[in-house]
């Protein structure tokens, strides 16, 4: 069923009795041309633009819990594509292009917001470090907009401007920039990518990747052996875990990132802001929660749950730049796995071993990248060439020196 | 999650900075090749299970310490000076 305002009144006067399961459960088939392992954001928008784009339907993604269980339902729902680097800029931004088009263009609602992101700026070392930023943005063509306080004050006028230490002297805004609806995201690639014929194979836990000769032949899996003429990789925080089994060592950790929201209120911010003297982030759902987060918990983690310092930290910042969420009770939160790499920028490339390809190294960004990651693995896979946007996202870049470090930080990825 | 710091007892991890994997050794002087450079500054095991990493006591006795924790479930297995692993007795108090 396509899904329309006429579709629904429909299907409200006949009871919703055309109503019908989003996708198939389909039984493993004992080979595919593709297999992607991974059920989530990358793994599902991949699927999605191999069928779509490059025609190729006899594809199967592999998804060891449902559809979703993964980063792509634990982030906090910020888009954006407000970077620094030559090789970041053109991926992030092509993102955004994707984003703004997507739900006409996979016909499901993933409540994608353009509400603005607002990065603040409390010192004139930092004005001037974001006003170059929004300079390398907008000479790749993006929307950036260096604000003063009044400018800052027009949008978030309960912010503590004249906090003591960090007092609000500015923002960087990117207007395109906001939040889109996580789960919904990979629904609406899901429902896309069954429609067009790929099989989504749910509790299907990949143990093993049979390699002859230097070729990948296929997975073994908690429900059998399943030969592929290609494999893709996108399992985040699994990286290293589904690489040992084909004999690869990456400049990967994996690290929790944790995640918070707050009681239900009458809207009270209208944009994403974040903080520039700490690490935190804060925007509203339409169901009315604040939604924030800060730093990484620090330390090699593969426990979907963080510590008690971190949560301090992250409150302390926001209450650096807001205190009344002082006034606030947490209703919950949790925590992701990360794959953090060397250098805090993606990996979307071939491997070592011939048919097996790469999609990895998210850090805590990935999300908005999930669009633009399927597109380009698609790419990637369908025509075993890089994609022009993602073609600085390479594998081998560390060894040759090419990284891209965004935050000038050095190889330390608790750090990135 | 908290470290017992063979000085101090048992302590809050928010009084230790993390450096990471303590595996790794620095090859040796200028003539090291790039590959081992390369694998020194880049690659990590990054296991699933029992990690051997680096933590500073900073708010403590700033001493350097060497942490055996299951990054599956943050459990702390053992704990010994840095000193002590550089030394060669395989960093758990062994
Ligand atoms: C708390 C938090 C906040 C975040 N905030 C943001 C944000 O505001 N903006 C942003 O851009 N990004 C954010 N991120 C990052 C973003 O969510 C991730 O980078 C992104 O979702 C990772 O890509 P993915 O969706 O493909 O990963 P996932 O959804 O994790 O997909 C990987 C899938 O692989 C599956 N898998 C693993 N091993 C196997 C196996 N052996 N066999 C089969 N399947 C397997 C997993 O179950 C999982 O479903 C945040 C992350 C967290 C945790
Ligand atoms: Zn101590």
């Amino acid at each position: 069923m396509r899904y329309s305002a006429l579709a629904l009144l429909a299907e409200a006067f006949r009871g919703n009795a055309a109503r019908e399961p989003v996708w198939r459960e389909p039984e493993p088939k004992p080979a595919y041309d593709v297999v992607i392992v991974g059920g989530g954001g990358g793994g599902l928008a991949t699927a999605y633009y191999l069928a779509k784009v490059h025609g190729l339907a006899n594809v199967a993604v592999l998804e060891k819990g449902w559809l979703g269980s993964g980063n792509i339902g634990r982030n906090t729902t910020i888009i954006r594509s407000n970077y620094l680097l030559p090789g970041n800029i053109p991926f992030y931004e092509w993102s955004m292009k994707l984003w703004e088009g997507l739900e006409q263009d996979f016909n499901y609602n993933a409540m994608v917001s353009q509400r603005g992101v607002l990065n603040l700026y409390h010192s004139d070392a930092q004005r001037d470090a974001y006003a170059r930023r929004g300079n390398a943005m907008r000479l790749h063509g993006v929307d950036a907009e260096l604000l003063d306080r009044d400018g800052v004050r027009a949008l978030a006028p309960f912010l503590d401007f004249e906090n003591g230490r960090f007092p609000i002297r500015g923002g960087l805004l990117q207007r395109r920039g906001g939040t889109a609806r996580h789960d919904a995201v990979a629904w609406g690639f899901a429902r896309g990518a069954d429609r067009r014929g790929v099989d989504l194979i749910q509790n299907c836990e990949v143990t093993g990747i049979r390699i002859e000769a230097g070729r990948v032949k296929g997975v073994e899996t908690s429900r059998g052996f399943i030969g592929a003429g290609k494999v893709g990789l996108a399992v985040a925080g699994s990286t290293t875990k589904l690489a040992d089994m084909a004999g690869l060592r990456l400049p990967i950790e994996s690290h929790v990132l944790q995640a918070f929201v707050s009681e239900g209120l009458k809207p009270a911010i209208d944009c994403v802001v974040t903080f520039g003297s700490g690490h935190f982030y804060i925007s509203q759902s339409d169901k009315g929660g604040l939604v924030f987060g800060g730093d990484l918990d620090g330390y090699n983690s593969y426990a979907q749950r963080g510590n008690l310092p971190t949560i301090e930290d992250v409150m302390e910042c926001g209450m650096a730049i807001w205190p009344g969420l002082g006034r606030l009770r947490v209703l919950r939160h949790w925590g992701g796995v990360m794959d953090m790499t060397m250098d805090g920028s993606p990996i979307i490339d071939r491997t070592p071993v011939e048919g097996l390809y790469l999609n990895a190294g998210w850090c805590y960004g990935g999300f908005k990248a999930t669009p633009a990651s399927g597109w380009c693995f698609a790419h990637l896979i369908g025509r075993d060439e890089p994609h022009p946007a993602a073609a600085a996202l390479r594998l081998d870049r560390f060894a040759t020196g090419h990284v891209i470090d965004e935050r000038g930080a050095g190889a330390q990825p608790n750090l990135q | 999650m908290r470290i017992r710091c063979p000085h101090c007892g048992e302590r809050d991890a928010q009084e230790f900075g993390y450096l990471g994997d303590a595996t790794k050794r620095r090859p040796d002087g200028p003539g090291a090749s790039a590959e081992a450079m390369f694998d020194y500054v880049y690659l990590r095991n990054n296991p699933a299970g029992p990690h051997r990493e680096f933590w500073h006591h900073g708010a403590g006795c700033r001493t350097w310490l060497v942490v055996t924790r299951d990054t599956r479930t943050h459990e702390i297995l053992a704990v010994a000076d840095a000193r002590a692993a550089a030394q060669g007795d395989g960093g758990d108090g062994r």
